[in-house]
């Protein structure tokens, strides 16, 4: 019984490659373009649950880290160099602006933590907007080459579709991985109580900065597909409301839950369709669902279903979110 | 050197507004560790309802005034304490600071979608004949922000310092646990402090308006920089708020004659980073609060 049930959860993510690997078969262009911007996604709302679901490190930046892989891929491309060349140029500048933002976490609280990275946010997109020579300025840069192999040219919608799933799949496993091992422990005890992890001897300096670097390099892989996906960037694409809206899409999905980056992204991007007959009521809409999640399952979705179906938390308990430690007189 | 005056008291005059905006959010952090994100927005709701009380109904302006500080107390104040905070204090500072984003969205829309997604004009408060002191020219506007900015900051500095409740509040923000078994209701005080900001403002918002004129997304801007002149200034002293004000609408000032690059949006950022580098609790701040 047990062995099959372990089969089952074996199988069901092949399962759910090969059906992704189907779909544009059955989608028409803008739909197929709505999924494959939801892979994009998926991406940078894996690499800021590591970041802040589990090692419980906010981050408002994942908007400027995921430029740095869109425009090494965009810039690089011009210069002839290959798609995968830029795209791990990108991750690799992402990481070390990672290790550079991710340096004050180790003197500040997550408050702080939050006005660090929202400023440094601002400060990519100015940058981005202004070095005309290098990024375009607000022109930006059009006419990015999508990746090819030889013959093999990722050209169609279609096929770069499946080429990012290739990528995505990628990030899901390595991901799936990194918390699976030493780091992704350390990690979470980091998140439910930095002394007591720190007399355990994990060294929260290495750690703490490397979730941020890590999760920040996911955002650079996220910037680098996201770059050919319309074959134009420009700076307004990475402004702080896009490191908000990632986010959302990862409170909204489940914190510090490996479901809950899917949850997330795919909510982010279907909704809006969804609601696109009411015109511009939808960011009200959007809104109201916000706060009332907030209010009645700040768990996420995943919370939610956890609650619905009764079954405990795999792996333990997991609490709610990044919270402060706990407070006997906070007021109510 | 004349230029640099006028700037300069250009510079302070608008500083002074952000510095009440500042203080407001400082005051919510201190008693309910609440990062009020919608701060922005606080100004913006009040803005309209001055412009629905005195340019659209056409009531005195004194009357309006009045409404206008209401009603602003009464809903976002009172109304979002209630609603909003007193369920999400228990879950934690990161699903607050996520449903302030979202009321922030929530107030900015709904205003964009069923008031109006133009510019509004309001009224200048003062006269606009200039004056001049030596060879330098002011406007009353300016002179007459920075008298009330510094009448109202008196005024809540003076009801911090010298009133029960005000001591009360200085307890909450020191230490939580002790003011709890001194006998200090914690819960009432966070209302009072969300109705005291509320206030501030609304205030803010009608020295501001004619400045900036009344638009839904107004809030982005103003919100951000009360941000960084508390942060800059020091997240846990009022004091802190203050100086941070006074500092951001100063250097966005003289930046924005003086730098003709195009990074001048930028110096203020670089005075942030530079203090979150350097010194994270503010240059007035005080460093203990936040380290533990």
């Amino acid at each position: 019984m047990i062995g099959r049930r372990a089969a089952r959860r074996r199988l069901l993510p092949i399962a759910i490659l090969v059906i992704l690997a189907l779909l544009p078969l059955g989608l028409e262009q803008y739909k197929l373009y709505v999924a494959s911007l939801t892979l994009v996604y998926l991406i940078m709302a894996i690499g800021l649950n590591l970041t802040l679901g589990y090692a419980g490190q906010i981050s408002l930046a994942h908007g400027a880290f995921m430029a740095f892989g869109a425009y090494a891929v965009a810039i690089l491309g011009q210069r002839g160099v290959p798609f995968e060349i830029g795209l791990l140029v990108g991750a690799a500048l992402a990481f070390a602006a990672g290790l550079v933002v991710g340096f004050p976490a180790l003197q500040v609280k997550h408050h702080f933590l939050a006005m660090v990275t929202l400023g440094f946010n601002i400060m990519v997109f100015l940058i981005l907007r202004n070095w005309e020579s290098l990024t375009g300025g607000s022109f930006g840069i059009s006419g990015i080459a999508r990746p090819a192999w030889g013959a093999l040219i990722f050209r169609s919608d279609r096929a770069y579709y499946l080429y990012m799933l290739g990528w995505a799949a990628l990030v899901v496993v390595s991901a799936h991985w990194i918390l699976g091992s030493r780091w992704g422990r350390a990690f979470r005890a980091i998140r439910e109580n930095e002394m007591r992890a720190e007399a355990l001897g994990v060294s929260l300096r290495n750690y703490k900065v490397m979730a941020f670097a890590i999760g920040a390099a996911y955002a650079g892989i996220g910037g680098a597909l996201f770059a050919p996906l319309l074959g134009y960037i420009d700076a307004g694409a990475f402004t702080l409301d896009r490191s908000i809206q990632f986010l959302m899409m990862v409170v909204m999905g489940g914190l510090g839950r490996f479901e809950g980056p899917f949850i997330g992204a795919i909510l982010v991007t279907v909704l809006p369709e969804v609601l696109r007959a009411s015109e511009g009521l939808y960011l009200v809409f959007y809104a109201v669902a916000v706060i009332l999640m907030m209010l009645f399952m700040p768990k996420g979705l995943v919370g939610a279903w956890d609650w619905i179906t009764r079954r405990p938390a795999p792996g333990g308990a997991t609490p709610p979110a990044v919270s402060l430690p706990p407070d006997p007189a906070r007021p109510t | 050197m004349t230029d640099f005056l006028q700037l300069l008291a250009a510079g302070i005059s608008i500083g002074a507004i952000y510095a009440m905006c500042a203080i407001g959010f400082v005051l919510l952090w201190q008693t309910s560790n609440t990062i009020n994100f919608a701060q922005g927005e606080f100004v913006v709701v009040p803005a309209f309802a001055m412009v629905l009380f005195w340019t659209t109904l056409r009531l005195p302006f004194a009357v309006a005034l009045i409404l206008t500080v209401v009603v602003s107390a009464l809903l976002l104040g009172f109304g979002v304490r209630k609603l909003l905070i007193s369920r999400l204090l228990q879950a934690g500072v990161l699903p607050l600071v996520i449903a302030t984003i979202g009321l922030s969205l929530l107030i900015r829309y709904s205003i964009q979608q069923f008031w109006t997604p133009l510019a509004l004009p309001f009224p200048p408060l003062f006269s606009r004949v200039p004056m001049r002191l030596g060879g330098v020219i002011l406007a009353w506007e300016e002179l007459m922000n920075v008298a009330f900015a510094a009448a109202i900051i008196g005024a809540l500095q003076l009801f911090i310092a010298r009133t029960k409740l005000g001591w009360a509040m200085q307890a909450v923000a020191q230490n939580r646990n002790l003011a709890t078994v001194l006998g200090i209701d914690v819960g009432r005080l966070v209302t009072i402090t969300f109705v005291l900001n509320a206030t501030l403002t609304a205030l803010a918002a009608i020295l501001i308006a004619p400045v900036y004129l009344v638009k839904y997304d107004i809030g982005i801007g103003l919100g951000l920089k009360a941000f960084y002149a508390a942060i800059i200034g020091g997240f846990n002293q009022m004091r802190g708020a203050l100086l941070g004000g006074l500092l951001v609408g100063v250097v966005e000032t003289l930046s924005a004659a003086y730098i003709s690059g195009p990074f001048r949006d930028a110096a203020v950022l670089v005075i942030l980073i530079g203090v979150l580098l350097l010194k994270p609790e503010g240059i007035w701040g005080v460093k203990e609060e936040w380290a533990s």
